[in-house]
């Protein structure tokens, strides 16, 4: 039981962030899916959420800063697939995911210039901040709601995938995306909507992420982004149940390191975990196998 | 022309360059700008055309190149701390577990060394990946490398989370430009060889290539290999360029820079990332500078929005328009003829303002 | 076997999950035969070439060439249990012998493709000059610092000399994609014939040409086999060419060969005119 009550906390904020990198692994998958692009530029998406709600808290009270910082969030996701990869559609892959770098790189410099450099105070949002006690282990109730929640929006997504009209698009696209248009698919609607989707789940992801941090910094969405692409291939890149898999996997394993007293090595130890899978089984856990034709 | 007089010029060339920057070196005060921009202009040219190398030349999408930089730089440092600074640098450690320096070029090499053995490492498993596999596995080495150099237990060799400092530095513009030139050198050579042609066939159709009796593994090896060997010198120049170095900056985010440079420049042109290396380096250091200064007037108006930072939201707005409306980059895949590299040094008088790089890009 | 076999494939099954693509395929091509693969479309006649070539190691089976195993496998792992073929005891507990397709080309095994393989930012001459790299004695020191010279300058003279022989010296610095689809025909002949091979596979080389082409195509084959000394195996669905050029030909039908014989024997075979018009009805 002392075993447990030092461990478990471990645990639960492996699962928390597991929850985390979920949401934001989902924004990656699904655009994989549909335009085979590394989205670099969605872990700074998830960073300018968070200072969204940081300045935003400032001259509103926190139930609308939510909600606009959730449209405001989901209108950036928009606009950057609308300006700097719509235009490369026709382009060689490399090309747009060098401009999805290329955005990467700007947001981060704006978020530079606008915060000056500087850490921004998380704003504390009532209730999820709360502290609560969960068999004899202390936490935020943050770190309960997350996975949670996580799992009820994964399974209204995979609803929303399986049962609409345009979630039968957007599973045609990803299918074939020259053979999608020809059938009449209106395919920029179906991006753009891939994209909404995406940044709304990552803007939820932020704030669920940085209530747990004190602070939101330029390059804070970096690390979180390239751990949840990483959820994303680890788990099959295109699946989201393996995506959310992935996450919750490599969010567990990293807070063990941590407990284990080798924080140094929690991020490398994702990228090893990444690498083995890869080279054991290339498409990732759920990834589909796919062999060049002669 | 023919290729003897082509070698002449090119040597001609070569040596009028050299004897500019050491004149400007005896006319300019050394803290000038001018020089900042050149000596690390040098080093990332080098490190861009060893990224193109490998991205434009064989196709392989490799984002590990910071990782590899920091190996030779790492190596540099490390090999030629001298023995009496050590125990200052190495201060948490006892003064570290090696207790000798090597000669700067012998520790320049070994960091290339200690970069390609990790490469051929690396390779055997993730060089059967495909394109975006390989860079995110490729991304991922270059992280936990990083992890492993600030690594406590690895103090007394790599001192930690801790700077290394002390090691000897360049003070002339000429020594990165020396460096870097002959390296820059032997991978154009490389690429003229029958190994270059083999690689470009690899990058075309690798199926063709293999059918062809180009042997996959082997060629995709070499030019990771050598692609991080002369990453690895790069990292040596730099750590050399910053007098301090640290684990910790040798981020992902460098790579993406270096992977911006080669892009601008144009994916497969050597020149192209020579240029665009020194381009890049002046617009981010220097040309853009004054946007960063609050109190600017022109005439009796005070500018809006300028403040530290500015800089860099402006040059990454500029680099997106390079990226989405120039997506062949400034040279496409073309070289400049020695005509053209004669002319561009005519056109760009070195120390003049803005006008020149910008109509490049 | 006996000695003029340029290549023998023996029990060669290929099968992706469920499916079988090739299905214990048995054949001989002797020294200096034009030998052609005929079948209705998906009959497995490109995968026989792949599983030839080392691209794709058969499930089950072996191929000779000129007397020497080269490739060989039995089912295993997975394809234990879903092995459907037959002989799935053959060549079990023997070495599985599985070389990459640059081994075979380096052996004496040059082939073309169905959907054309041009190094396509590469020019003409350079596309023939790439597939000299092979035969290069030099390391990676030797020619990057040019001590190759008179291997360098050998490569090059061949190729401007098959470039002569190909009637594609007038074409020599284009893009080699932007050739008329005929000439990108030759030039990947050409390519293949830089690496000096003794038996050429073509994956039907006179797909989309018109009867012109085609005829000029039928006497090129004759022509290169005399000239180099070689022996062509080939897939093609132009039966005038087939006819005319083949001295046996096999048939395949559902990844089975189900006749062989000479030009004259194919022809008057039921079993080939079943297949064929057979696929034409469920078409």
């Amino acid at each position: 039981m002392d075993w447990m009550s030092r461990n478990l906390p471990y645990l639960m904020a492996g699962i928390s962030v597991g929850g985390q990198y979920a949401l934001i692994a989902i924004g990656y998958t699904m655009v994989y899916g549909i335009l085979r692009l590394i989205n670099f530029a969605h872990g700074d998406i998830f960073m300018v959420a968070g200072l969204i709600m940081v300045y935003s808290t400032t001259v509103m009270p926190i139930y609308i800063a939510i909600p606009l910082m959730i449209l405001v969030t989901v209108l950036l996701g928009f606009l950057v697939e609308r300006v700097a990869y719509k235009p490369l559609r026709t382009a060689p892959r490399m090309s747009i995911m060098i401009s999805a770098i290329g955005v990467s790189y700007l947001l981060q410099n704006l978020a530079l210039y606008v915060t000056g450099g500087l850490s921004q105070q998380y704003p504390a949002i009532p209730w999820i901040n709360d502290t609560v006690t969960l068999f004899g282990a202390t936490t935020k109730r943050v770190t309960i709601i997350t996975p949670i929640l996580t799992i009820i929006l994964v399974l209204l997504l995979v609803t929303l995938i399986k049962k609409t009209k345009i979630g039968m698009a957007m599973r045609a696209a990803s299918r074939d995306f020259e053979t999608s248009q020809l059938m009449g698919i209106k395919i920029n609607s179906v991006i753009s909507f891939t994209f909404i989707i995406g940044t709304f789940l990552a803007a939820i992801g932020s704030l669920l992420f940085f209530t747990n941090y004190t602070g939101v910094t330029p390059t804070a969405g970096a690390m979180p982004g390239l751990k949840a692409f990483v959820a994303a291939v680890f788990g099959g890149i295109g699946s989201i149940p393996g995506a959310v898999i992935g996450a919750f996997i490599i969010g567990i394993c990293e807070n063990i390191i941590k407990g284990l007293g080798w924080t140094t090595f929690s991020d490398a130890f994702t990228f090893a975990l990444l690498i083995v899978i890869l080279i054991a089984k290339p498409t990732g856990l759920f990834g589909e196998k796919v062999t060049d034709k002669v | 022309m023919s290729t003897k007089k082509k070698t002449a010029w090119n040597a001609g060339l070569i040596a009028a360059l050299l004897i500019l920057l050491f004149l400007l070196e005896q006319v300019m005060p050394s803290s000038s700008m001018l020089f900042t921009v050149l000596k690390k202009g040098a080093i990332y040219a080098l490190v861009a055309v060893s990224m193109n190398l490998l991205n434009g030349f064989t196709g392989l999408f490799s984002l590990g190149q910071a990782g590899f930089m920091l190996l030779g730089a790492y190596t540099y440092a490390i090999l030629t701390i001298p023995v009496e600074a050590r125990n200052s640098v190495y201060q948490y450690f006892d003064g570290g577990i090696i207790q000798f320096a090597l000669p700067v070029p012998v520790a320049l090499i070994a960091g290339g060394i200690v970069a390609a053995i990790f490469a051929y490492l690396i390779g055997l498993p993730v060089l059967r990946l495909k394109s975006d596999y390989l860079a995110i596995a490729t991304l991922g080495f270059a992280e936990i490398i990083r992890a492993v150099f600030q690594w406590d237990k690895l103090g007394p060799i790599t001192n930690g989370s801790n700077l290394l400092r002390n090691f000897p530095s360049f003070r002339s513009v000429l020594f990165p430009f020396i460096v870097a030139g002959i390296c820059i050198a032997l991978i154009v050579m490389l690429i003229n060889s029958t190994y270059g042609r083999a690689f470009k066939a690899i990058r075309d159709d690798e199926i063709a290539a293999e059918a062809m009796g180009i042997n996959l593994a082997h060629h995709k090896r070499l030019a990771f290999v050598i692609s991080s060997f002369f990453a690895g010198i790069s990292g040596g120049l730099l750590a050399m360029y910053q007098t301090t170095i640290q684990a910790s900056m040798f981020k992902s985010a460098m790579t993406y820079e270096i992977l911006l440079i080669v892009v601008i420049g144009g994916i497969g042109s050597v020149t192209g990332s020579c240029i665009s290396s020194f381009l890049f380096i002046a617009c981010s250091e220097w040309w853009l500078r004054f946007l960063d200064n609050e109190n600017l007037y022109i005439g009796g108006f005070h500018v809006p929005l300028l403040r530290p930072g500015f800089r860099k939201v402006v040059f990454a707005i500029v680099i997106m328009m390079v990226v989405l409306f120039y997506r062949q980059g400034i040279m496409g895949t073309k070289e400049f003829s020695i005509e053209g590299i004669a002319n561009f040094f005519k056109r760009k008088p070195v120390g003049k303002k803005k006008k020149g790089g910008a109509s490049h890009e | 076997m006996s000695k003029e076999n340029v290549l023998k494939v023996e029990n060669v099954t290929m099968q992706f999950g469920g499916v079988i693509a090739v299905d214990n395929m048995n054949l001989e091509v002797n020294e200096g035969e034009i030998v052609s693969l005929i079948g209705p479309n998906g009959a497995g006649k490109t995968t026989a070439f792949n599983v030839i070539t080392g691209v794709y190691a058969p499930t089950n089976g072996a191929v000779y060439y000129k007397g020497n195993k080269i490739i060989q496998n039995y089912p295993q792992g997975k394809m234990k249990k879903l092995y459907r073929g037959e002989n799935p005891m053959t060549y079990t507990g023997q070495h599985a012998i599985a070389p990459t397709p640059d081994k075979i080309t380096r052996l004496g095994i040059a082939r073309t493709f169905q959907n054309i393989r041009l190094f396509k930012s590469q020019t003409v001459f350079e596309n023939i000059l790439i597939a000299k790299h092979m035969l290069r004695t030099s390391n990676i020191f030797t020619a990057t610092f040019k001590l190759n010279g008179k291997e360098e300058a050998q490569m090059r003279r061949e190729s401007e000399e098959l470039l002569h022989l190909m009637e594609l010296d007038d074409v020599r610095n284009e893009l080699a994609t932007s050739l008329p689809y005929g000439k990108q025909r030759h030039l990947e002949i050409a390519r293949a014939l830089a690496t000096k091979p003794e038996l050429l596979l073509l994956d039907e080389p006179a797909a989309g040409m018109n009867p012109q082409e085609t005829l000029e195509l039928t006497q090129f084959i004759g022509r290169i086999r005399d000239e180099f000394g070689l022996t062509i195996f080939m897939i093609e669905h132009h039966m005038d060419l087939v006819m005319e050029i083949s001295d046996r030909i096999y048939v395949l039908d559902f990844g089975k060969p189900i006749a062989e014989g000479t030009p004259e024997e194919i022809r008057n075979n039921p079993r080939v005119i079943e297949a064929y018009l057979g696929g034409a009805q469920d078409e």
